[in-house]
């Protein structure tokens, strides 16, 4: 059968303005992020990024790999980063759980990629299209053993835009996985989404080593300062492992130090760097309570501040943009300069435990769960519980 | 004094002085045959990305090959090397793991690279156990035989990996014994200049684990039993399967030409282009 196609809009960037729906956004922003290689199985609430990238990729010179299982999706977009690729594996929260182990591989043997968590509601296979931010913890703590991620949290379609051209940058930059965590909400919402002129995008792209070099005498794996990746294909003969390994690749199960060594420097790689990964937007100076929030939630924590003010309330707000690492300074701040707050997420206190070990003998703080999980706070509700904690 | 070097010994990590194999292992015929016949292509090092899983097996390249090698998760080395080789289609892509690796844990993503032809080579050393944890039952363990996990022998059925590879698409198939490395090194040249999926059988002797456990004996009593159980695929043909039950029948199961995938994809990126 002859196939007729249409003319391709073969351009990465599709500057202008449209009225989009998140999950697209989220596939526009990684092709205008440099993406050349995106795998991913079908899963309600994220196909829609599937879609737009199966059409999209091949346009710019790239492929969508449709795998037989999410397992199969995040190990071929792995083994594609090794190529010098830059990896997308948009899922949700089901898909995650297939392939934790390997993003922890991805962790240990230093692999750019971006994942993005659409979450829906669970546990298990739950309700597929209903949102629910209830996997916060899992990108941090999900794969086994001892390590650190980056995560960012949009709130709107636009953000689904700009947060996973960022999430890329950073996954090149420190040369690991990271996450954009958004949820059925935001995925599906449709908002004006502005997309820049392609020269007005930051692209990152990962340090490689130069041609011809001698990789017994480079350091490519566990440098806290992020060390050049050894692609394959460039006659480099990387040896890559992700068992306990040396800052050469070479294998090593016995010294007790060189897991010590395996696992610190990842994580200090994460770590040492926080300044320049952690964000926040906040207003919440000398405020008597303020409201702690992110992702979907964060857009009625506002307006619920916005409308406290104008009944002359004191109250702030602080949202949590990166939720891992987690902005320990920024928190602490909060509970210095506030007396109260007042923790919302759409699931049953996720993150509240961290923003309270962290606030800690500084300021009182309380957790608000929406009316109905799976829902996002009504103000009303929302303005109730401010009254009460002001009172 | 002058030394003489091997003539793979070239092949191999300068950094590597030592074997990690038991003593008896067929494992290192099988090294030898893949390294045999990259040398008799005349092919290099530089011309391979090599992927493996977890397991003995896995060892044979990682850290052995002086090669750009992808030490991965158990199951998953097809899986791997499937974005390697879609991302990087004129390099050789080739996985070397275990049965267990590649027909418990891993058996989805073998008969989905088999069944996409997706140009690659899959050498499976098939030892019919668990042999780097403790000699556990495994899908290709003999029915009754005992192993750790089978004290009273195993209930089991036998998966035979060759005929199920060549099912889900495959297109070259072979299965050879340790005891036939010539054979086995021949079939690995076909297969690494093969454009669609190749998958050899390399039946690997572990004395250790295999051997000691099911009563089959050292390396020299299995390697015996391998030529007097071998027979043809053409020989097997004739037989009933009473007859073949307890024989090894090894060959080429399938050689066939087809659409390659990376080929597809880039016939298509052009078609695309063309009328774009």
């Amino acid at each position: 059968m002859k196939q007729v196609y249409q003319p391709m809009e073969n351009k990465r960037v599709r500057t202008g303005k449209y009225f989009m729906m998140g999950n697209v956004a989220c596939a526009e922003g990684a092709i205008a992020g440099g993406c050349e290689f995106a795998a991913g199985y079908p899963i309600t609430p994220a196909s829609e990024i599937a879609h737009t990238l199966a059409k999209r990729m091949l346009e710019v010179g790239g492929y969508f790999f449709q795998a037989e299982d999410e397992i199969s999706a995040i190990c071929a977009a792995i083994g594609a980063s090794w190529t010098g690729k830059k990896v997308f594996i948009p899922t949700s929260g089901p898909g995650i759980s297939l392939m934790l182990e390997n993003i922890g591989f991805a962790v240990g043997i230093e692999t750019p990629c971006v994942l993005v968590n659409v979450q829906r509601g669970g546990p298990t296979t739950g309700a597929p299209s209903m949102g629910l931010q209830g996997d916060m913890i899992q990108p941090r703590r999900g794969s086994h053993g001892d390590y650190e991620i980056i995560a960012l949290c949009p709130s709107s379609p636009q953000e689904m835009f700009d947060y996973t051209v960022r999430a890329f940058n950073l996954a090149e930059r420190y040369r690991t996985p990271v996450f954009v965590m958004a949820d059925a909400f935001i995925g599906h919402m449709r908002e004006e989404v502005a997309i820049p002129e392609a020269d007005e995008i930051e692209t990152t792209y990962r340090r490689i080593p130069k041609k011809g070099a001698d990789l017994s005498t480079i350091k490519v794996f566990l440098d806290e300062e992020v060390a050049p990746m050894p692609i394959f294909g460039r006659g480099f003969k990387s040896h890559v492992t992700s068992s306990c390994h040396d800052e050469y690749g070479n294998r090593n199960l016995i010294d007790p130090t060189a897991l010590d060594n395996f696992i610190q420097r990842l994580r200090n790689k994460v770590l040492k760097h926080r300044d320049e990964i952690v964000q926040v937007e906040s207003d919440y100076d000398s405020c008597e309570l303020a409201l702690v929030a992110y992702g979907a939630v964060s857009r009625c924590a506002k307006e619920a501040v916005r409308v406290a003010r104008s009944k002359g309330l004191d109250v702030g707000y602080f949202r949590v943009i990166t939720p891992w690492p987690f902005p320990d300074r920024e928190v602490q701040d909060l509970s210095h300069k506030v007396k109260k707050i007042l923790v919302l997420e759409n699931n049953s206190g996720q993150y509240y435990p961290y923003v309270r070990a962290e606030a800690a003998g500084r300021a009182e703080v309380e957790f608000l769960a929406p009316e109905i999980l799976g829902q996002v706070h009504s103000l009303d509700y929302v303005a109730q519980k401010i009254e009460e904690m002001l009172r | 004094m002058s030394s003489v070097e091997h003539p793979l010994r070239k092949y191999l990590r300068p950094s590597v002085e030592a074997t990690t194999f038991c003593p008896g292992c067929g494992d290192g015929t099988v090294l030898t045959s893949i390294l045999q016949a990259i040398d008799e292509l005349g092919m290099t090092m530089d011309d391979f990305v090599f992927v493996s899983g977890i397991g003995c097996a896995a060892w044979i390249i990682s850290p052995n090959f002086n090669a750009d090698v992808l030490h991965t998760t158990h199951g998953r080395p097809i899986a791997f090397a499937t974005g390697i080789k879609l991302s990087l289609p004129e390099k050789k892509v080739m996985v070397v793991s275990g049965d267990g690796d590649l027909t418990a844990i891993g058996g989805n993503h073998l008969i989905h690279a088999a069944r996409r032809n997706i140009e690659m080579v899959v050498i499976c050393a098939n030892n019919g156990i668990y042999g780097m944890t403790g000699g556990q039952v495994a899908p290709t363990t003999p029915r009754e035989a005992r192993t750790i996990t089978t004290p009273y022998g195993s209930l089991e059925n036998t998966f035979d990996i060759s005929r199920m590879v060549q099912a889900a698409g495959a297109s070259y198939v072979a299965r050879w014994t340790a005891y036939q490395p010539r054979q086995m090194t021949k079939s690995i040249k076909k297969a690494i200049q093969k454009k669609g999926f190749a998958f050899i059988e390399a039946i690997s002797q572990c004395p250790v684990q295999f051997g000691a456990k099911t009563g089959a004996g050292g390396a020299v009593e299995m390697l015996e039993m391998y030529r007097k159980s071998s027979i043809s695929v053409k020989k097997a043909v004739e037989m009933s399967p009473q007859e073949i039950e307890d024989k090894i029948v090894t060959g080429e199961f399938i050689d066939t030409a087809k659409p390659e995938l990376c080929d597809e994809i880039a016939r298509l990126k052009e078609r695309i282009r063309g009328e774009g």
